[in-house]
């Protein structure tokens, strides 16, 4: 039975990952999911026997931006076909150089929209009334009454601006709605007016969305074009009662734009999932403000979102290995 | 000449810890003569005739028999919030005295906040935030995970204006919707907002991920949930209280925590408030339990 086993182990295509379980790992529940359908090898398995091991791989899972992907692990690995991103953000792959050894890579979209449109309304409330500092003056061995004059701001029939309303703002637009927000959206493209109108979203430029927005709320993707997309001018344009959120990439934001606009109170405060790097020095000026609550990139850190993820990014490579239609490739641009 | 036509109103005080806000002062003083406790105190026996309502802002001034006795004036004792536990109802009854809350502005606030407890806890924010600022922290680790609001069970305790809000909000993500309240909402109410109703309170806490109580509070509630409840509840729930402190058993509460009988709990409320600082330090835990007083809003 044993030998049976071993060799249907061994006749499943060969899945590289960077390990099992600790802090970098993929989690042990996952890893089991991804050996039903693949032979699963760590990168420590792989730099034991390079030559012998490498030939073996034909997939590589890439969680939490691991392994990286350089061109020395892609000239180990001839008959790599596809790589499965658990995420739907790609920007921590060199597409271009991918796509040049032929491989082929797949991402996530739908096992992350809910968890992260969830974290953008998390953060959004969580500044508004001003939370993570309550629970500060709550818990503090130096509070002895609650201040009457200690106020936050509303977020019911607030203004939400929503930069980029790809399936991850929709959701955003869909939560808000049922706050009664006025919600505007910037988008490279315009959805349609029954998509606009199922939640109320008004479509704006830009420059008019960061002036009218209590909220702007930052959910697109980092390509070279939102790289910066917000800077000192867009901060300029914020209303000084504004916040800022952002569930995107740390790259989207001038960061140093951002520090000087929260330190002269251009902007009233920000909320940020993500920062660049992660983490951030721990000397940096954002941590030292009290108007800024930063997470720890934890926009799919649920048990069910990075389960979801997990089969999804096995059916987009199993898919690539069947020949079959590829639910979600992404090319380089 | 005009401002001594006005009808004369009683409050605590303007500006400081507790008392009315100086804006809020600007616009009452158009349609009445304030008088603050001070001024009355100094000068009771002229003022106290004069003094035809009380405007209570955060609980304040407290009123018992001393004072409605000297107030022979007083028609009605108007409390900001919504809550009215603080009052003696069958006292100023006696009195012939009217009491009047604020149930319609309050519910939206309160609403989010519920919304706001609920995501931050289930989703770890306030430790996320003290590991992303920590000096000690070098990376993030990838085992670190919250739970997912979006499609999970919410079990509203108290289908009122607010809670009813709360439920509005929840669908929006997905939500499974319990509720158990005094009598059911009717059938359009409850479809609306995807609710079902839970005739007993064990239904809900048995099923629900989330438990959030919106009740007022009175003889009936309090200590709504001890531990009997706790225990009924999933190990994996979380409880959310923006009603009253009393309404939960508080030691039963901690015990809960302690043995991870339930997950976390999110508490805008507590009795007393604050908590006394040892209570914190020693009973609560400060991830499993996000403390909050942060009821109102600009």
């Amino acid at each position: 039975m044993r030998t049976a086993q071993v060799m249907a182990e061994q006749d499943l295509p060969g899945l590289l990952i960077m390990g099992i379980g600790g802090t970098h790992g993929v989690q042990e529940s996952l890893a089991a999911l991804l050996k039903k359908h693949f032979s699963v090898i760590t990168m420590k398995e792989l730099l034991e026997n390079k030559k012998e091991v490498g030939k073996k791989i034909q997939c590589i899972f890439v969680s939490e931006f691991r392994p990286t992907i350089d061109q020395e692990l892609l000239e180990s690995l001839p008959n790599l076909k596809v790589i499965g991103n658990s995420g739907v953000g790609v920007d921590h792959l060199n597409l271009k150089m991918i796509s040049n050894f032929g491989v082929r890579v797949t991402n996530t979209p739908h096992a992350v929209a809910d968890s992260t449109a969830d974290m953008g309304m998390a953060l959004m409330l969580a500044s508004a009334r001003r939370l993570v500092e309550g629970s500060q003056i709550a818990v503090s061995p130096d509070t002895n009454y609650f201040a009457a004059d200690w106020l936050g701001v509303e977020v019911t029939r607030a203004t939400l601006g929503i930069i980029g309303m790809g399936r991850i703002g929709y959701k955003v637009a869909q939560r808000a709605r049922a706050f009664e927000m006025k919600i505007l959206y910037h988008n490279r493209n315009r959805r349609s007016q029954e998509e606009e109108q199922a939640v109320g979203a008004c479509y704006s430029e830009m420059e008019d969305l960061l002036q009218q927005s209590d909220f702007v709320m930052l959910v697109v993707n980092l390509t070279p074009q939102t790289e910066k997309l917000i800077g000192k001018k867009e901060l300029g344009l914020m209303k000084p009662t504004a916040t800022l959120i952002n569930i995107s990439r740390g790259a989207v934001i001038d960061q140093d734009a951002l520090v000087e606009a929260l330190q002269n109170k251009t902007i009233k405060a920000a909320a940020l999932d993500v920062t660049y790097p992660e983490p951030l020095p721990r000397n940096h000026p954002l941590l030292k403000l009290n108007n800024v609550i930063i997470t720890p990139h934890i926009g799919t850190a649920t048990v069910q979102a990075t389960h979801m993820m997990a089969e999804e990014a096995i059916a987009n490579m199993l898919s690539v290995l069947n020949c079959q239609p590829i639910p979600s490739e992404v090319f380089p641009q | 000449m005009e401002a001594q036509e006005l009808p004369c109103v009683l409050i605590d005080c303007i500006g400081g810890k507790h008392g009315v806000y100086e804006d809020h002062a600007e616009f009452l003083k158009e349609r009445f003569c304030l008088i603050t406790m001070k001024e009355y105190l100094e000068n009771k026996n002229f003022l106290g005739k004069k003094i035809r309502a009380i405007y209570m802002w955060y609980h304040k001034p407290v009123i018992n028999e001393e004072l409605l006795q000297s107030l022979p004036n007083l028609k009605i004792v108007a409390s900001s919030g919504v809550g009215i536990d603080h009052l003696d109802l069958s006292l100023l009854s006696s009195y012939g005295v009217k009491v009047s809350n604020t149930p319609f502005i309050v519910s939206t606030d309160t609403a989010d906040l519920g919304m706001a407890l609920m995501l931050a806890s289930s989703r770890r924010l306030v430790e996320g935030h003290q590991m992303a600022i920590s000096p000690d922290t070098e990376y993030f680790p990838a085992d670190w995970l919250g739970a997912e609001v979006s499609g999970a069970t919410l079990g509203i305790i108290g289908m009122g204006t607010i809670g009813y809000k709360v439920a509005e909000r929840a669908k929006a993500f997905e939500m499974k919707i319990l509720y158990h309240n005094r009598k059911q909402r009717n059938k359009e109410e409850e479809r609306a907002v995807g609710a079902t109703y839970c005739k007993k309170i064990d239904d809900l806490l048995q099923q629900a991920d989330f438990v959030m109580l919106v009740v007022n509070l009175t003889p009936q509630t309090h200590k709504l949930i001890g531990k009997r409840e706790l225990q009924l509840m999933k190990p994996t729930a979380i409880l959310i209280n923006i009603s009253r402190g009393l309404v939960v058993d508080q030691d039963a509460l901690v015990e809960a925590l302690q043995n991870k009988v339930i997950k976390a709990a999110a508490l805008d409320v507590t009795y007393p408030e604050p908590l006394p600082r040892l209570d914190i330090f020693f009973k609560f835990n400060r991830s499993e339990c996000v403390c909050c007083k942060i009821r109102k809003s600009l």
